[in-house]
């Protein structure tokens, strides 16, 4: 046992079944902007993307340079392009047809873009816009989460919970789905900091800055973001490559919160309240159930 | 369809249809809209001065023309038959002297050499060497007027019966970098590339880069000129008219 644990114990700690606060206002607060903002920078990204759907290593490059990804079109079929691997992906990217059963050959379909008809200047308006939206949120829940010590509290990470052996017995839980129960379903895993920690200290920062250093005016003042990041097709080839990590990790975070119980997991980060789960004979269904 | 298919349907659709229904309300266009001054604004507060000159080894092998890349009026098409001898550039509206330059009357300013990446708002990138004579030198020999606030390129090419045109601020007219380029890759301004003279306003996009320069024009206002948005694209398709981002 821990001295955290002993530590608990000690002040009366939660028992399991008591409902229990369990994430910050700030955090609540910029959780529900990110599923929105997020949502529509990737969305209204990919529409600027279908501008011109290749992507490039170096300062440059255009039409006639080589592309490590291309999406496209032949005469009857839609493809993924990267690098020498060519995967056909009819009907969904490059070759699809659109809400009015019209053939499209843009790289991604109007169900996932803003606006969902090809438009290169409104999906800048959005994505322009919410990007500050991102940037000023970002900032300032950094600053909120140092001034209550959420990151020192909670996301620092330990020395012993980087070693192997208690990295890989933290993927072996994972992979049982046997989730930490009673008090210890308060304090994120080593899995979970290194997660939440990639995302705000690497995936987010490396998007916005990827993003400034497309910007012309930007690469004057701060030449330093060409020299970084290796060019400005290199940045926006990262901007790409992040916004693919960060859908990775809704996908598996989300798969996460419904294992874990979606209706404890969606109240906490809603209204804070969080029931602290016990022993599950069944993974996560029992969860779901009991309303306070 | 069983009912989760129609639920992910309904809700995706519910999303796209907001998204697309917020698109076209005036009131949230503005609001989206408010974050071009803000970006002008804040740009040039933390990132002023000049844009990354690179070296000869790094130019784009093939550097792409985009636009219009053959103006169709038969007087663009008389002066490129003989190759612009005759042609003259003019300077006017808020100036005091007003210029008719010919290319060898462009040729005598001082001339700045700038190999530079060109940057597309679709999202490529091509990086060329122009050449020609900074364009607050012209301004200077022309004389601006106190009321002048923006210098607007009228250019020959048109689509569809519209004029192209770009504006640019003082900010912008008189930074180091913004040429008339004559040369490009030290060659005469190949036509695709809008000979006889093109625009060079490094620190934006592409589309700010006016080709086939034909007269510039200092003015008060640019909302009462065309579409009223300060530009072709600007007019025609909703691009912002600061494209520095």
């Amino acid at each position: 046992m821990s001295k955290l644990d002993d530590h608990l114990q000690l002040e009366n700690a939660p028992q399991v079944g008591d409902l229990v606060r369990r994430h910050r206002a700030s955090t609540r607060l910029w959780h529900w902007l990110n599923v929105v903002t997020l949502a529509v920078m990737m969305m209204s990204g990919l529409m600027i993307f279908n501008a011109h759907p290749r992507l490039y290593w170096g300062q440059y490059g255009a039409n006639a340079d080589p592309a490590w990804l291309e999406i496209g079109s032949t005469a009857n079929t839609g493809f993924v392009a990267v690098g020498p691997l060519k995967v056909e992906t009819t009907g969904v990217l490059g070759h699809w047809n659109d809400a009015d059963g019209q053939l499209q050959r843009r790289a991604f379909p109007y169900w996932i873009t803003i606006p969902s008809r090809y438009n290169l200047a409104d999906a800048r308006l959005w994505h322009l816009a919410f990007a500050w939206v991102l940037g000023i949120s970002l900032l300032a829940y950094m600053i909120a989460s140092l001034w209550n010590r959420h990151f020192k509290r909670d996301l620092t990470i330990r020395r012993d919970e980087i070693r192997p052996s208690h990295l890989w017995a933290d993927i072996k839980d994972h992979a049982r789905l046997r989730f930490p129960t009673g008090p210890a379903a308060l304090r994120y895993n080593i899995l979970q900091k290194l997660a939440y920690a990639s995302v705000l200290f690497v995936m987010l920062p490396l998007i916005i800055f990827t993003g400034l250093a497309m910007s012309p005016a930007m690469d004057s003042g701060w030449a330093w973001l060409l020299d970084i990041f290796g060019g400005r097709q290199s940045a926006r080839s990262l901007h790409f490559i992040a916004m693919v990590a960060l859908i990775g990790f809704f996908f598996v975070h989300i798969a996460m919160v419904v294992l874990a119980g979606p209706f404890n997991e969606l109240r906490s980060m809603t209204s804070g309240w969080y029931r602290l789960p016990g022993k599950r004979t069944q993974p996560a269904s029992e969860l779901g159930e009991i309303a306070p | 369809m069983n009912r989760r298919e129609l639920i992910t349907v309904g809700a995706g659709g519910l999303l796209l249809g907001g998204c697309d229904r917020l698109n076209a309300n005036p009131q949230f266009r503005r609001i989206l809209q408010s974050a071009e001054p803000l970006h002008d604004a804040s740009q040039r507060l933390v990132a002023p001065g000049l844009a990354r000159e690179y070296r000869r080894d790094q130019m784009s092998p093939v550097f792409r023309t985009n636009g219009v890349s053959r103006p169709g009026s038969a007087e663009y098409q008389a002066q490129a038959a003989t190759n612009f001898v005759n042609w003259r550039l003019r300077v006017d509206g808020l100036v005091a002297r007003p210029l008719m330059l010919s290319l060898s009357d462009l040729g005598k300013f001082p001339q700045r050499a700038q190999i530079t990446r060109h940057d597309c708002v679709e999202g490529w990138s091509a990086i060329g060497k122009w050449q020609g004579p900074v364009l607050g030198d012209v301004l200077k020999a022309a004389g601006l007027r106190t009321q002048a606030r923006y210098i607007v390129f009228h250019c020959a090419d048109d689509s569809n019966g519209v004029p192209y045109y770009e504006s640019i601020d003082m900010y912008d007219a008189f930074h180091p970098q913004t040429i008339l380029a004559l040369l490009m890759n030290d060659r005469r301004l190949p036509m695709g590339h809008g000979a006889p003279v093109r625009l060079r306003v490094e620190r934006q996009l592409g589309y700010k880069h006016a080709k086939f320069v034909m007269r510039i024009e200092a003015r008060e206002r640019i909302d009462n000129l065309f579409g009223g948005k300060g530009g072709y694209w600007e007019d025609v398709s909703g691009y912002q008219w600061y494209a520095g981002i």
